[in-house]
């Protein structure tokens, strides 16, 4: 009686279940982070590979495409994880960027963007090909992934990729946030990230804003700001130019 | 008023996302053309101009902001909702477009940081070898 009542609750409250959930998740990520990583991993990077982790054993589970949310007790996430509230938040975060700050960082801030998601794309693209994806919709969004995990599937999701290609385009992404996350300290001095401009570039080059913010944070604390300051710019010009320019290019080139 | 916030940034993102799906039907693309980021953009020179005028109290902007801080946890319950069993199964592709695009990323930091500033190129020029070469070094190393 009382499963069957806590199933019922938890199935027709879904999206609050998801929140549950995911607040959980969170927990224990930032929890892991602070114990084992000393915050050096930083805990946004630990849940969301938890929520993949997690999106596999669902998959296994229950042999779906959906991972966690093919589990009807765990639909809610589906609600919360959906294109709706995805773009909503995403949008959120450009609030409180100052044009003017990144004139103040000047030209270089810029050209670092623009580079940023063209190697970035260009990379991606390149693995893609060798691993023999062939097609304009996967080429884009793992080249896309690679830009950020958020820039990936914004550009799966508009240019109709499948779940698969989706996933491994996220899981690009997180792998090159955490990947600055942790090798940023180590490499900092070796490439002269030791002033606000170079964190300038440094933001607008790499534009993961989790992975910047942690791995600037962990080499030097001052120089967060200003690396972030691009960074924030990044991620938005990446969801512009994944489903037009850079889709344009790859149909271009391979039909 | 939170639900100020709240409105502005709805209306920001159904905007953007009318005007990205309408490039789409113009440019003949089935899909949505950046507006997510051309709802950022409204919403940085939007929110940027209501702000200098004073119209952006401090509780309009929580609403804003809950969203803003609100968008990790959207990403992992995204996360924890995709085929990671197919994309696992296709082999290590996101693992290596991942350090391959960090790994040429870190590269070009030395390489435009030298680009901007002429007069500070010859002092740089003495650890770029070293600098290039580690970076691709730890980049192979990750592989």
């Amino acid at each position: 009686m009382i499963t069957e009542t806590l199933t019922k609750v938890l199935t027709s409250y879904g999206l609050i279940s998801g929140f549950a959930v995911i607040g959980a998740t969170m927990w224990v990520s930032y929890w892991l982070s602070a114990k084992f990583t000393r915050g050096r991993l930083h805990g946004s990077a630990i849940a969301i590979l938890l929520g993949l982790v997690l999106s596999y054993v669902g998959g296994l589970y229950t042999g779906g495409q959906k991972g966690l949310v093919d589990i009807p007790l765990l639909s809610g996430i589906g609600i919360l994880g959906g294109a709706m509230l995805r773009d909503f938040a995403i949008i959120a975060t450009a609030f409180g960027v100052n044009p003017e700050e990144l004139k103040r960082a000047g030209i270089s801030g810029v050209i670092s963007l623009a580079f940023g998601i063209f190697v970035s794309f260009i990379a991606g693209v390149s693995v893609a090909l060798v691993f023999g994806y062939t097609d304009a919709v996967s080429l884009t969004t793992i080249g896309a992934g690679a830009v950020t995990y958020i820039v990936g599937p914004v550009t799966g999701a508009a240019l109709g990729a499948s779940s698969e290609v989706m996933a491994l385009s996220i899981a690009a992404g997180l792998i090159k946030a955490m990947a600055v996350m942790v090798v940023t300290p180590f490499v900092a001095p070796l490439i002269g990230l030791n002033n606000p401009r170079s964190a300038v570039i440094f933001g607008g080059l790499m534009g993961t804003s989790s992975g910047v913010a942690a791995g600037l944070a962990a080499t030097d604390p001052k120089l967060v700001p200003y690396g972030c300051l691009t960074a924030a710019f990044y991620t938005a010009l990446g969801c512009l130019l994944g489903p037009s320019l850079l889709y344009f290019m790859m149909r271009g080139l391979f039909g | 008023m939170i639900i100020y916030g709240v409105a502005l940034l709805s209306i920001c993102t159904l905007a953007g996302l009318f005007v990205g799906d309408l490039l789409g039907v113009l440019l003949g693309v089935p899909s949505n053309v950046g507006g997510v980021g051309i709802a950022m953009i409204l919403l940085i020179f939007g929110g940027g101009y209501l702000s200098k005028r004073g119209l952006l109290a401090g509780k309009t902007e929580q609403g804003i902001e809950f969203w803003s801080a609100i968008y990790i946890p959207i990403v992992v319950a995204m996360a924890a909702q995709q085929n990671v069993v197919g994309a696992l199964s296709s082999g290590p592709v996101a693992i290596l477009a991942g350090l391959l695009a960090v790994g040429l990323s870190f590269a070009m930091v030395p390489v435009l940081d030298k680009l901007g500033r002429p007069d500070a190129a010859v002092e740089k020029k003495s650890h770029e070898p070293g600098t290039a070469a580690q970076a691709t070094a730890t980049a192979t190393v990750q592989r």
